[in-house]
């Protein structure tokens, strides 16, 4: 069953005469509870996707839907209530004057929730911070502790669909681990499709079991893991990602690590 | 090495006091450097970027610095004069910083800028400058240097900016270079030509970096020889080609913690720290 579509996605900017198209006809399907990734160097469309499906860029052409039923370009408060993103910094997302529980009680008090509390509470145990953090500001937090107050604040909606965009580029490798294991976890826990966007093939290897890779506003090649692991790529830009990602230290087929 | 050390740093201490008491941010740091590259690696708060700022003595107001030795060439660096140290910031020793979005002056042309560096310690007159900031355009392969020169920043893209931030360091021709982050906040293919550049660019000047990253696979191809900080103190120094058989289990750690395309895991193992870790190292495991 799919969870959400994008088809036919066009998006411009600029003045009349001088348009350029940031997007062109890209169009992917992500099954409930998959993991999709989208890949590619910077200016190449992918967070323009993003935003558009998180209703942050209206003016577009093609069609997203949402369980088969399109959705209108300016999204309703029911829509948020089931898609929700994460930002890439989180240092830049979070309020730097309000406690971890106002952050996250902000969304619920828009949606008028039931038992907005004891969600507050649930999302702050499930990303792993418990509830001592409640009343704690944004510089009291590491860089990691944020992008999980970050992501409860997007889970204590119980969304089904996460936007996730590049959730750990601001964070050190051992605290992106930490992150990585979090967001696997939530997806098999609670059941959530994720739309990944990253730079780092390496990352969307790790999380995403089907990826798109795009350059210059289109999707080049569309793969699936192990196609990818397999390095079985028709396109340039695909080779480029991947030898980039070789070229800085990761050996192909590396024996296991001696001990 | 026959070749006198361009750096020489035994037990530097770095410490910030606060109304909540005394912060040690570096407790300890000795290495010395050759015409090298030299990557020291750790995460944020290990204390590698302050010691790459206690190099140039830029450290806050707040923080106190404490060394045994702190030599460049003939310089001591502890007891030079603030003047003498603006001669050897930029001239000597020269700085790269990681996002040029922040480290370019915004309201000045990258022309300006470059000829700026020059000129402050080349003397020379504003045509020779113009000249030769074009000439260092042109070295770290701007296409168009001549239209460069008089573009503004935000004109430009983060892999150009980072070219610009790298040709006026190059411009007054230090002996060393400090590169912190230089590349973290570029895409990975734009990252991977910086690096190539400057690689050119350090062996075609005999150079010696001192490379601060959080980034263990960069460094680990980057770098000749690497130090691995955590908690303030280097707690290993391993050839880089020869990171995988690193010893320490901070290091093995973040080793394993990193996703790898060709070795696909459920889950990636989370770094358990130790708290033996922190304890003061003694002199000899210094």
């Amino acid at each position: 069953m799919i969870e959400l579509e994008v088809r036919d996605l066009t998006v411009a900017f600029g003045p009349e005469r001088q348009r350029v198209r940031a997007v062109e006809d890209v169009s992917f399907a992500i099954a409930r509870g998959a993991c999709f990734g989208l890949v590619g160097e910077s200016g190449c469309g992918k967070s323009t996707v993003l935003r558009v499906i998180a209703g942050l860029n209206r003016d577009y052409g093609g069609t997203v839907s949402l369980r088969g039923t399109p959705v209108p370009p300016r999204r309703d408060k029911a829509y948020y209530k089931r898609v929700q993103m994460v930002f890439q910094d989180p240092y830049g997302s979070l309020h730097p004057g309000k406690t971890v529980y106002s952050q996250i009680m902000g969304p619920m008090l828009v949606h008028k929730l039931a038992g907005a509390e004891q969600r507050v509470d649930r999302a702050l145990e499930a990303v792993g911070l418990g509830t001592a953090f409640r009343f704690r500001y944004p510089h009291q937090l590491s860089g990691g502790q944020r992008q999980r107050v970050a992501i409860a604040r997007a889970l204590a909606l119980e969304p089904e669909v996460l936007l996730l965009d590049e959730p750990t580029s601001a964070l050190d490798v051992s605290v992106q681990a930490e992150i990585l294991n979090l967001l696997a976890d939530l997806r098999e826990r609670e059941g959530l499709t994720y739309l990944l966007v990253s730079h780092d093939l390496a990352v969307i290897a790790h999380l995403c079991e089907e990826l798109a890779v795009m350059d210059r506003g289109r999707i080049v090649e569309a793969l699936t893991r192990d196609q990818l692991v397999r390095g079985e790529t028709k396109v340039d830009s695909t080779r480029r990602l991947l030898e980039a990602s070789e070229e800085l230290g990761e050996d192909r087929l590396p024996p296991e690590a001696p001990r | 090495m026959s070749e006198p050390r361009l750096l020489q740093l035994q037990d530097l201490r770095v410490s910030f006091h606060s109304r909540d008491g005394v912060v040690d941010a570096v407790r300890g740091v000795s290495f010395s450097l050759g015409r090298e590259k030299l990557g020291i690696v750790g995460e944020s708060g290990s204390g590698k970027s302050m010691t790459g700022r206690a190099l140039m003595r830029l450290l806050p107001s707040t923080a106190t610095m404490h060394a045994k030795t702190m030599r460049f060439g003939e310089i001591d660096l502890l007891a030079a004069s603030e003047r003498q140290m603006c001669q050897v910031r930029g001239r000597h020793i020269a700085m790269i910083m990681q996002d040029p979005k922040y480290s370019l002056n915004p309201v000045v042309t990258v022309g300006k800028q470059i000829t700026e560096t020059y000129r402050r310690h080349r003397r020379t007159g504003g045509r020779a400058a113009r000249d030769y900031a074009i000439e260092m355009l042109d070295a770290v392969k701007i296409r168009d240097p001549a239209r460069v020169f008089h573009q503004y920043p935000h004109e430009i893209s983060g892999g150009m900016g980072q070219r610009v931030m790298i040709a006026m360091m190059l411009a007054a021709e230090p002996s060393l270079l400090i590169a912190d982050e230089p590349t973290s906040a570029l895409d990975v293919t734009v990252r991977f030509e910086i690096l190539q550049l400057l690689d050119e660019l350090i062996q075609s000047r005999h150079l010696g970096v001192l490379f601060i990253s959080h980034d263990l696979n960069l460094v680990r191809r980057y770098c000749d020889r690497v130090l691995i900080m955590y908690a303030g103190q280097v707690v290993e120094e391993i050839e880089a080609d020869r990171l995988n058989e690193a010893t320490h289990p901070y290091t093995r750690g973040l080793l394993d913690s990193m996703p790898r395309i060709h070795r696909p895991r459920h889950r990636l193992p989370v770094l358990q720290r130790d708290p033996a870790w922190r304890e003061p190292l003694t002199a000899d495991e210094r």
